[in-house]
């Protein structure tokens, strides 16, 4: 950090001027303002405007697409999404946090071969992964047949279809994501502050409950968003884990493009995915500036 | 050092990393073995047999596919990988700006459904047909930022006293970029293109909206298999998927680890 600032002040020296700042920002940021900017704009503008007789767009100003979005049928879909998604979200911390916590207080040795193992089925294909899920959860799947072996149910039980299957599923792809932050906001952490604690007396419970997951609540957070988000606006696993109905708003947008041709519509539901997504950045955000600023002061 | 109530409790931590290991790889272990199975079924073992590899051989429209992502994939990363190592340089050098490093890094945040409807809109209207080149665009957006996170993580390693020292002897600003910062930075570059490589080929959704109806890549080919239903092939289609994936992001790992352990003993 400090080598790199010093690296930026002596660049300037060796005449690091705009021309060629804009040699190295300027692709990025025109293919950024092209193919990011202009299209996520262009949602939240055809968000208001109507749908043309055969699909596609017509410019005409309106706030139908908001007011329909608000009709109950609609309104049920995005609230089992967040529900769904807030769901995978606290499993995935109280699953993601002891095991993120075993490897940072590992040897550093073993710290990177263990996380790796986490994070490894993670950059694999979503679709495989959903797809291994219906090779288990299929009625003939090998979950049923323990659950029946084991004498819990009599006969196989239909999980495909299910929340279930669909929670289940968009853990198995976000859990990684999770262990992550958690994991880098425990190592950095140390064992000094616990330690201190158990000197002045914390029970192990209460070092954990008043010293470390507070000094982590960044990484808690990070990991909550990480998880949240992706799985807010899932297409993939509810597709193919719920049987094919519309139970979260990344069906029901796929649908509006796909199906009924309605894309103002379309643009409306996903800005609604779109505004839970921003404020949930910016709270994350609040909460890293404070965090820091706080550091900042006890440091 | 209290250990004794501290081993116990390493212990139930442990025990519940295995279980987590367990979750993310049998499902992984049950295809790769079913893609072995004679049978074909998820529900009795007919011998060890590779006859559905044999029948993935075979299969014309998916090597069709395979050939379009792979081709798709390659030129992506060609692309995102030297726009995102200027974007790396860019922002560690020239403009240090949080609210940029924030606003930039969005398109790898932002839900890719929402990315994929917006690129959809945004070349319906302005009059752009749907093709490989629209998947290439699309694709690039996001793995650049990937790219460029990944050289940048490796750029805080960067001694810059080696590049005035190539000033020093006479390196134009052009010849100490190519034959001194790109050397050095090459394994991170490396490292981000592997991923981007592996992000491009297994894309689906951003694709799916994207491609139109006649450019079929890997993963939309897989999703009309899997929505047909649970066939063999798919099994070795997604065993060979799987494994390349890992190796391509353990080599990145590896550049990634060798670079910055370089920089950091010499």
């Amino acid at each position: 950090m400090r080598l790199g600032r010093k690296g930026a002040r002596r660049g300037r020296a060796t005449g690091t001027g705009w021309p060629s700042r804009a040699l190295f920002l300027g692709p990025g940021l025109l293919a950024w303002t092209l193919l990011f900017a202009a299209p996520v704009g262009l949602i939240l503008v055809s968000s208001f405007l109507s749908r043309g007789t055969f699909g596609g767009i017509e410019y005409r100003f309106t706030l139908d697409n908001f007011a329909r979005a608000l009709d109950p049928l609609y309104v049920r879909v995005l609230w089992s999404s967040i529900r769904i998604a807030a769901l995978t979200t606290g499993v995935a911390l109280l699953v993601g946090y002891p095991a993120a916590y075993f490897i940072a207080t590992r040897p550093a040795r073993w710290r990177l071969p263990l996380l790796v193992l986490v994070v490894l089925p993670f950059w694999t294909n979503l679709l495989i992964r959903t797809y291994a899920w219906i090779v288990l959860l299929n009625r003939e799947g090998l979950v049923n047949r323990a659950l029946v072996g084991l004498g819990l149910t009599e006969r196989p039980i239909a999980l495909l279809g299910t929340r279930v299957a669909i929670v289940l599923g968009l853990l198995y792809a976000y859990l990684p994501l999770m262990i992550l932050p958690l994991f880098s906001a425990i190592e950095r952490l140390g064992v000094a502050p616990r330690q201190a604690a158990a000197d002045l007396g914390a029970s192990p419970a209460g070092a954990f409950l008043r010293v470390t997951l507070p000094l982590t609540l960044p990484g808690v957070m990070a990991g909550c968003v990480f998880v949240f988000v992706p799985t807010l606006g899932n297409f993939i696993v509810p597709d193919l884990l719920g049987g094919g109905k519309a139970i979260m708003v990344g069906n029901l947008i796929q649908s509006q493009f796909f199906q009924a041709r309605d894309w103002p519509f379309g643009a409306a539901l996903s800005i609604s995915v779109l505004a839970v997504t921003v404020v949930l950045l910016v709270v994350q955000a609040r909460v890293l500036t404070r965090e820091r600023r706080l550091a900042a002061r006890a440091a | 050092m209290r250990r004794e109530p501290g081993r116990r409790r390493d212990l139930l931590l442990g025990a519940e990393l295995a279980l987590v290991y367990a979750f993310l790889y049998a499902p992984i272990l049950v295809l790769v073995a079913l893609s072995f199975n004679d049978s074909g079924l998820p529900t009795s073992w007919g011998g060890f047999s590779t006859r559905w590899y044999g029948e993935l051989a075979r299969s014309e429209d998916l090597l069709a596919a395979l050939r379009t992502s792979v081709s798709i994939a390659l030129v992506v990363t060609a692309v995102s990988t030297a726009i995102g190592t200027l974007l790396a340089l860019g922002l560690e050098r020239t403009v240090r700006s949080t609210v940029l490093d924030t606003v930039l890094f969005l398109p790898a945040v932002v839900p890719d459904i929402v990315l994929a409807i917006g690129l959809l809109s945004f070349f319906s209207i302005a009059r752009i047909t749907l093709g490989t080149h629209t998947v290439i665009l699309a694709h690039v957006v996001f793995d650049m930022v990937f790219v460029a996170a990944i050289v940048r993580a490796r750029l805080g390693y960067f001694d810059r006293s080696i590049e005035e020292a190539a000033q020093d002897l006479g390196a134009g600003r052009v010849a100490t970029f190519f034959r001194v910062t790109v050397p050095v930075l090459l394994p991170g570059i490396l490292a981000g293109a592997l991923i981007a490589f592996t992000l491009s080929f297994d894309e689906f959704i951003i694709a799916f909206f994207t491609a139109g109806p006649t450019v079929i890549t890997f993963p939309i080919r897989i999703y009309s298999m899997i929505r047909f239903g649970v066939t063999p092939v798919v099994n070795a289609v997604a065993t060979l998927i799987l494994g390349l994936s890992i190796a391509l992001v353990l080599l990145a790992l590896r550049l990634a680890r060798r670079e910055a352990r370089r920089a950091v003993e010499g």
